[in-house]
Parts: structure tokens; sequence; C-alpha cells
């Protein structure tokens, strides 16, 4: 065994004991050994991703002496590895872009367990993203579960403390639901491995006794993890829980925490029961239902919205639509169509949100849409990422959103023909309204505001601010430049995904 | 019909923990009263473990601590739910401390314990 | 703000459902008074102190009537729902395997491993145990992480600098009173039993503890019943004496190295068995006090993390910190 296939089950169980120093060193030090070890996994993950390319399949890896359905195991394949180096990027990112306002907005001997909560969010992340075992998915859902509410939370406001009350109770009544989803399916199956749960699915499944019991179960995973990711009913708690967190909260949140429990859902589907089990459930058509409805309300919403990370936290209900689309469309594309707008979200939301964040710098600390009207000429790097992530949003050509748009679209096109053209239509009309509110927002950014407000402030450009946001630039037309060997891989790394 | 109920009796362990699970997540989800929300969260929970542990009980069998060096495994229950039940349990009682920490503040700050109110008045702060 | 469109109302019910609908309306038609507690009172109340137009009147009738209107609709749509819920579960439970049987699908070829290898393969007479820190010692290692994060949320919204917590964690002062009432003050019965109970709980977790490879127990199970143990001697003689032996850097002491050695010993094991290396761990003799190969020092490091993280959560939420 080569010693790179070590380190998926390095970066899950080293992040945990990072946290665990984190938590007792003094701010500082915590974010200096907290972003050495985010750009350690940065590199691991990425060298795991070289190596799955290379040998071109999966591999699984034990974790401990006994197989699999004895012992745990995780399993690596190339669409698991790249989304954890993106993730593991993004992460190292938006905690580099935000890091002055971490400093700002925790209390200061509380710092410290900002990264620590980060440290662990990252752990949780990947074990999603490698995970092969329905409990430990279960049990690193719950990590994820509270290391987020508790990133809301460390900025200590009564807005915030309300917003996390939210959050948390949404997600308790998600994660209830998908325990539940787990034990019904143990007590029929008697398995906690995704692949032996799948075989057993199967057998009853084709002797039809216990049809609907897996109807019930599917039912479970879905809203459970529906509500966990936002999609459009269960969305009521995200603009207040992303709208008031500190901008490395709000960017790590919308951009990977939203897409974890996605990962994992999208895993229940292929490797538990299978793609003609859930089409056959029409579980499928509910999700496209829904992920539709939220891409048009979720762009509403954020066309009614006047303050700026309230209107982004209701574009990513929108943005999280087009992935439930993706999944509901039960083909080969449009599964690709959603992994690729997980990525292509992943890269995109953190940078608007990260930007955000640097116009209240420059506006007094106000985020409504008229205290930052000259925001961008004020920080300009801000205002061109902006610019470049509003552009990506709104599926424009060259910009990472558009490769989605267009995946989707073929995946669309593919399909039977009342799903297409309410796929089709979606798109366009959130696309539409896509641009009509972000158009504004960057022409607004653009204008000198009249009474010359906070004219007087300018940026203060850190290395960390700046570097980040150039290299988000940069990753987002690196995307969209290359978009076809990224889609090549996603949809290699799908082929290998199922049982 | 009849096979529907019979069935509910033979399985009455998990009748049982359905009937709380329902009243749990009603709590959870509908409740205004944050205490009382948390409640319903540990229903809820204690639902689930209820169930887990009677899928793992088989009549007549020992607890699977195997002392007389006695390794036939058909004299032993199942093991595997006790295990996950004891996970469901940590996991239980941190995120009711959470919680619950979550509402001492609230209630610091607003003075009762109305998950609506509170947000009504925390609405009305930022304005 | 949002502007008072009908559309945009609409959206707004849509959105937020009608209670925070009706906020904003008693919000603009008069100053809502606080003192009032719950919200029916509050619209009670102005309705009948103010004197205006007919329209506003109207408004504020509208919206106690629909307050109340949507109060049991509140109601019955809850009632609908656990019901619902229930009757979904129950159906599935009535397919579910007779409770009690032996040839439920629960019981396959993974339980009859746990039970006849167990002994053999990790050294462990209590088959839960190894099934829990060996078989599956990934997800106990995630276990006690949930725990460690939840220890952490807790410290950032409840810990306060010593200077202010004179009074407790309740730096309102109109709280004072109230709350510190019920602190015990030398209470003698409560001191008594405490004197009698602290040893004895203290002994009897450790002896969980350290015999949770061949009998019932373990590190959760014992650290917990050692944790009541710390609370207990602080709730009967005060922090006090607690905190002569277990303080603030105690409890950062004992999670730091607990929870490092737990992930070092996890990493170790899941290294060399992955790689199919030996990993030369002695399994010790069976049914001793020394089994188990590495699920006793596992058992006591999780006990330790258990047993601190319990009483840190007492003493935030009691005071606010050590």
């Amino acid at each position: 065994m080569a010693f790179v296939q070590n380190f998926p089950f390095m970066t899950i169980v080293f992040s945990l004991t990072c946290g665990v120093f984190c938590a007792v060193l003094r701010g500082k030090w915590a974010k200096r050994l907290c972003l050495a070890w985010l750009a350690v996994t940065f590199a691991m993950s990425l060298s795991v991703l070289v190596y799955t390319l290379k040998s071109g399949g999966y591999y699984i890896y034990r974790m401990g002496k006994w197989d699999a359905p004895w012992g745990n195991e995780i399993r690596v394949g190339i669409l698991e590895a790249l989304m954890a180096s993106v993730f593991s990027g993004v992460m190292l990112l938006s905690v580099l872009g935000g890091l002055h306002h971490i400093f700002e907005d925790c209390e200061a001997e509380k710092t410290n367990l900002y990264f620590t909560m980060i440290s662990l969010l990252m752990s949780s992340l990947f074990a999603l993203i490698y995970t092969n075992d329905l409990f430990t998915g279960y049990v690193f859902v719950e990590i994820n579960t509270i290391a987020s509410c508790a990133l809301v939370m460390l900025k200590s406001s009564s807005k915030t403390l309300v917003a996390t009350t939210r959050y948390l109770i949404m997600s308790l009544l998600g994660s209830g639901l998908f325990l539940l989803g787990i034990v019904i399916l143990y007590g029929i199956t008697g398995e906690l491995l995704m692949e032996s749960i799948g075989a057993k699915v199967q057998e009853i499944f084709a002797q039809g006794e216990y049809s609907l019991p897996i109807t019930v179960i599917i039912g479970l995973f879905s809203v459970g993890l529906a509500v966990k990711s936002a999609l459009f009913p269960f969305h009521s708690w995200l603009p207040d829980a992303h709208g008031s967190a500190t901008a490395s909260s709000s960017a790590v949140l919308s951009g990977l925490v939203l897409k974890g429990y996605i990962i994992l859902l999208i895993k229940i589907f292929y490797r538990v029961f299978g793609l003609e089990i859930i089409v056959s459930e029409r579980v499928s058509n509910f999700l496209f239902l829904f992920g539709a409805l939220a891409m048009i309300c979720g762009s509403i919403g954020a066309l009614r919205e006047r303050d700026l990370k309230r209107m982004l936290a209701y574009s990513s209900v929108a943005q999280i639509g087009y992935i439930y689309v993706g999944i509901g469309m039960h083909s080969d594309i449009g599964m690709t169509a959603a992994c690729v707008q997980i990525l292509a979200h992943a890269i995109t939301k953190p940078m608007l949100f990260i930007c955000s964040g640097g116009f209240m710098d420059v506006s007094g600390g106000h985020k409504g849409m008229a205290s930052i009207t000259g925001a961008g000429l004020r920080d300009p790097l801000g205002g061109a990422a902006f610019t470049v992530g509003a552009l990506s949003m709104t599926g424009i050509p060259f910009f990472a959103g558009f490769v989605t748009k267009l995946t989707l679209t073929e995946g669309a096109l593919e399909t039977s023909t009342p799903m297409m053209v309410m796929a089709l239509g979606a798109i366009a009309v959130s696309t539409l309204l896509n641009a009509l509110y972000y158009i504004p927002v960057i022409f607004n950014l653009f204008t000198k505001p009249k009474d010359g407000a906070y004219s007087s402030l300018r940026a203060r450009y850190t290395p960390a601010y700046a570097g980040a946001l150039t290299v988000f630039i940069a990753l987002n037309l690196g995307f969209g430049i290359f978009s076809q060997s990224v889609v090549d891989a996603v949809s290699r790394g799908l082929a290998m995904f199922g049982i | 019909m009849r096979e529907f109920f019979s069935n509910l009796f033979t399985n009455y362990y998990e009748t049982a923990a359905m009937i709380l699970f329902g009243i749990g997540f009603t709590t959870l989800l509908m409740h205004r009263n944050l205490v009382k929300k948390i409640i319903g969260f540990n229903f809820m929970d204690s639902a689930i473990y209820l169930f887990l542990a009677a899928k793992g009980y088989i009549a007549g069998r020992l607890a699977p601590i195997i002392t007389d060096g006695n390794t036939d495994p058909s004299n032993y229950v199942n093991p595997i739910p006790t295990g996950l039940v004891l996970t469901g349990i940590v996991v239980s009682v941190s995120v009711t401390a959470f919680m619950l920490a979550l509402t001492c503040r609230l209630y610091d700050r607003f003075h009762t314990l109305d998950i609506d109110e509170i947000t009504y008045l925390a609405r009305k702060e930022r304005d | 703000m949002r502007s008072d469109g009908a559309l945009s109302r609409f959206f707004d019910f849509v959105e937020d459902g009608v209670r925070e609908e009706d906020y904003r309306i008693s919000k603009t038609s008069s100053p809502a008074r606080l003192d009032t507690d719950t919200p029916e009172n509050r619209w009670l109340v102005t309705v009948q102190n103010s004197e205006t137009p007919l329209s506003a009147r109207f408004v504020n009738w509208f919206s106690k009537k629909g307050v109340a209107l949507f109060n049991s609709l509140y109601r019955i749509a809850a009632v609908i729902i656990c019901f619902t819920l229930i009757g979904v579960l129950l159906a599935v439970v009535s397919f579910l395997p007779a409770f009690g049987s032996a040839d439920n699908p629960a019981v396959n070829e993974v339980v009859e491993r746990y039970v006849s290898k167990s002994v053999e393969e990790t050294g462990a007479v209590n088959a839960v145990a190894g099934m829990i820190s060996a078989y599956r010692g990934f997800d106990t290692l995630g276990e006690a992480h949930v725990l460690f994060v939840a220890a952490c949320s807790v410290i950032a919204l409840l810990r306060v600098d010593p200077s202010e917590r004179r009074h407790g964690r309740l730096i309102n002062p109109d709280m004072l009173g109230e709350d510190m009432d019920f602190e015990p003050n030398g209470d003698p019965i409560l001191r008594k039993s405490a004197k009698l109970l602290v040893p004895l709980a203290f002994i009897f977790g450790l002896y969980v503890i350290l015999n949770g490879t061949s009998s019932p127990g373990g590190g959760f199970s014992g650290g917990s019943l050692i944790g009541a143990g710390l609370i207990l001697n602080s709730v009967a003689f005060g922090f006090k004496r607690t905190e002569r032996f277990f303080g603030d850097e105690m409890y950062h002491l004992v999670k730091t190295i607990c929870l490092t050695l737990y992930a070092l010993m996890m990493a170790y094991f899941i290294f060399m068995g992955a790689n199919s290396f030996d990993d030369h761990i002695w399994l010790g003799v069976p049914g001793g006090i020394i089994s188990g190969g590495l699920i006793f020092p596992i058992n006591i490091v999780v006990g330790l993390e258990v047993a601190c993280t319990m009483y840190c959560f007492y003493a935030l939420f009691r005071k606010g910190g050590f």
C-alpha cells in the first residue's frame, strides 16, 4: 500500500487533534496552528487526488485491523479526493480572507475556540466525504452540526444567538429524522456498511416485501438531509444564520457545510439504494420539484432583500436548488451537474461573502445596500472579486457558474419532456433573476455616493485578505476555462461511485 | 387490518418508541417554549434508543459478556445496538448541553423563553 | 427596510409565517408594551388604551383575532403533524420482524464474529466494549469529540471573566436574589450524605472504568459516575473544595492530554491495521483488569475526559467558569 493512501485517514483524525490543541492555545497561536494544518490537509488531499487520477480507480481503506462489515472503512475515489481538495482549499482561503474580522467579532479570549471549531468542521467534512459507513456518517454529521452552530454563535450579539438557536433546532430535527432512518434500515437489513445495506436492499426490494418501509426510509433520509442543507421549504433558518455570522463563518457555512450533507445524500442514493429504487419510488421527482422551486423562490427572496449578506444567503438557497435539480434528474449527467455545481458554488459563494466582509469594513460596519454604495471604489480588489463572483453566479461564459448551467441544460435535454420544460424554464427564470439582483449590486458598488459618505475610508489590504481574494478570482476563472477537465474528472469519479 | 394491529402488539416496544418519537418531534418542531423544545428533543432521542434496544433483544439470551468461555453466538443478544445507543446518548447529552446554554443566554438577554417573542425582540433591536 | 407592497407582504407571509407579520402590524400601529408578557395581552392593551382612528382599530382588531385564530390553527396543525407522523411510522413498524425473534435480519455474520471472536481478536470479554473501542473504534473517536466540541461551545457561551464572576454567571443584578437562594449553604443532610457518597462514587466510577473490558461499563459510564461525584462534592461543600484539586487549568490539561492520547492511539492502531503491519499490542489476559489491548487505556482516557466534561458543564451553568 502506497503511503499516500494513508492521507485521508490522517486528515480526519489529526484535524480532530488540531482542534483539541487550538482549544488550549492563545488566539494568535491557535490561528497559526489551524492555518498551518489546513494548508497541510490541502496538500495531502491534492496528493491523494493526483494518486487517484493516476491509478484511475478507487481504493478502500480499512480503519483498523478488520475488514469492512466488522470494522469501519473509508473509500477514496477521484470524486472524493477532488471534493476534499477543493473543500480544504476553500476552507483555508475563507479563514484567511476573513481573518481580521474573526479577531474583531469574537471576544478576545474566545478567539481560539473559533479555530477549534474550524478544525473540527474540517475533520467532519472530510469524514462525510470519505465515509462508507452510515453510522460514522451520523456521528460526524453531529460534529458538523454543533461546530457550524458554534461558528455562527461565536460572533456574540443577540441576533446571532437567536439565529443559532433556530439553526440548531432545525438541524436537530434533521438529524433526528436521519438517525431514525438509519435505525429502521438497520432493523430490516442488519447492516451499517453502505455496500452491504445496498446488497440487502436490492434483495429485499426484489421480493417486494418491505416496499412501504423502504419508501419511508428514503423519505426520512431525504427530508432529514434536506432540512440540514436548506432545500426550499426548509430554508427559513438559513438567511438569519448566514446573514448575521462573521464573514468567514458565512463563507464556510454557505460554501461547504451545506454541501457536506448533500454529498452524504448522494452517497446514500448511489450506494445504499441504487438509482433504480430511487427513481421507482419517485423520491427524485420530489427533489427535482423542490429544487426547481428553490431556484425561483430563493432568487425572488434575494431580489427583495436590501441587506447584502442576507441577499447572498438567499442566493445560496437558489444555488442549493440547482444541486437538487441535478440530483432529481436521476441521470448520470444530472448527477455530474449536481457535483459540478457543488464545486462551483463552493469556490464562488465564499468569495462573495469575504468581499461583503471587506465592504462592511469600508462602509462603517453597515451592510445595507444604501451604505455600500461606492464600496467597490474604496475597496477595488474586493469590488473586482465581487464582480467576478456575481458574473459567475449569473452564468456568464468563462466563469465557474456557467459550467454548471451548461451541464445542467445538457442534463435537462436528456430527460422526459415535462421535466425538460420545467428544468429549462427554471434555469431560464433563475438566470434572469440572478442577473436582476446581482447586476444592480455591481453598479451600486461602483457608483460614487451622492453625499460622499465614508469617502475617507480606504480598504486596508492585509496580505491574507488580498491573497485570498486573488486566489479565489484565479480559481473561478481557472474553473471556467478548464471546465472540461473538471467535468471529466467528476464524471469519471461518479462512474466508480456506485455499488 | 387485524394483522396490522397484531403486528403492532407483537412489536410493542417499537410501537411505543414510534409514538414517543412522534410526540418528541412535534414538540421540538412546534412548541414555542425553548425548554419544552429541549424536552421534546430528548423524547425523540430516547425513543430512538428504545427502538434500537428492542431491535437488539433476542428472547431468552444473555448479555454479550463472555465470562465462561462459551463463544457460541446463539447464546447472546446482539451487541451492535448497545454500542449505537451509547454513541447516541453521548451525542444527545452534548447537544442538550449546548442547547441549554443557548437558552440560558437568551433568557438572560430577553427574559422570556418564547422563541417567537425572542425572534421578534431581536428583530426589533436591529431597527 | 423592505417595501410594504401587497406582493411583498405576501412573500413575508410565505417565508416568515403569520406571527411576525402580526408583530409588524402591531409595531407600526402603536408602540408595543413589552412589560405585558404574552403577545395576546400586549395586543389587548394596545387596543384598549389607544384612541386610534377606525382603520387602525380594525387592523388591531384583526391582528388580535388573527393571532387567536392563528394560535388555534397552529395547535391543530401540530396535532395533525404528530398523528400523521406516528401513523406513518406505525405502519412501518407493522412490517418489521417480530420483537425478540432469533431470525431477525440484524443477527447476521457481523454479530456472530463480534460475539465469537471478540475474546480472541480484541482480548475483551465484554463484546460491546470490543465492538465500540476496537472493531468500530473510529466511530467512538468521533463520539468523544462530539462531547469535546459541545464543551467548547458551552464554554464559548457561558464562560465569563473571573473579575465579573463575583455573583455567579448571572451578571444582571435584578436577577441575583431569587436564583442564588438555591445555593445550599452548609446544609447538614446534604453534607453528611455527600461525605458518604462522594468517595463511593469515585471508587465505583474507577471500578467501572478499570473493569470496562471484562464487565458491563467502560469509559463513558464510569466517567459520568466520577463526574457526578465531582458535582456532588461541589454542591455540598462549595466550589472552593473542588477547585483545590480540580480547577480551570487542570481541566484543560486533562482534557487535552486525554483526547490527544486517544487520537494518537487510534491513529497508531488504524495505521498499523490498514497497512497490515504487526501492531505489537499485547492483548493481556482475557477477563483480567489489564486486557483488551488498547481498549483498557482508551477506557481510562475516555473516562477522564467524560468526568471532567460533566463537571465542566456543571461549573459553567452554575457560575460561568471554574
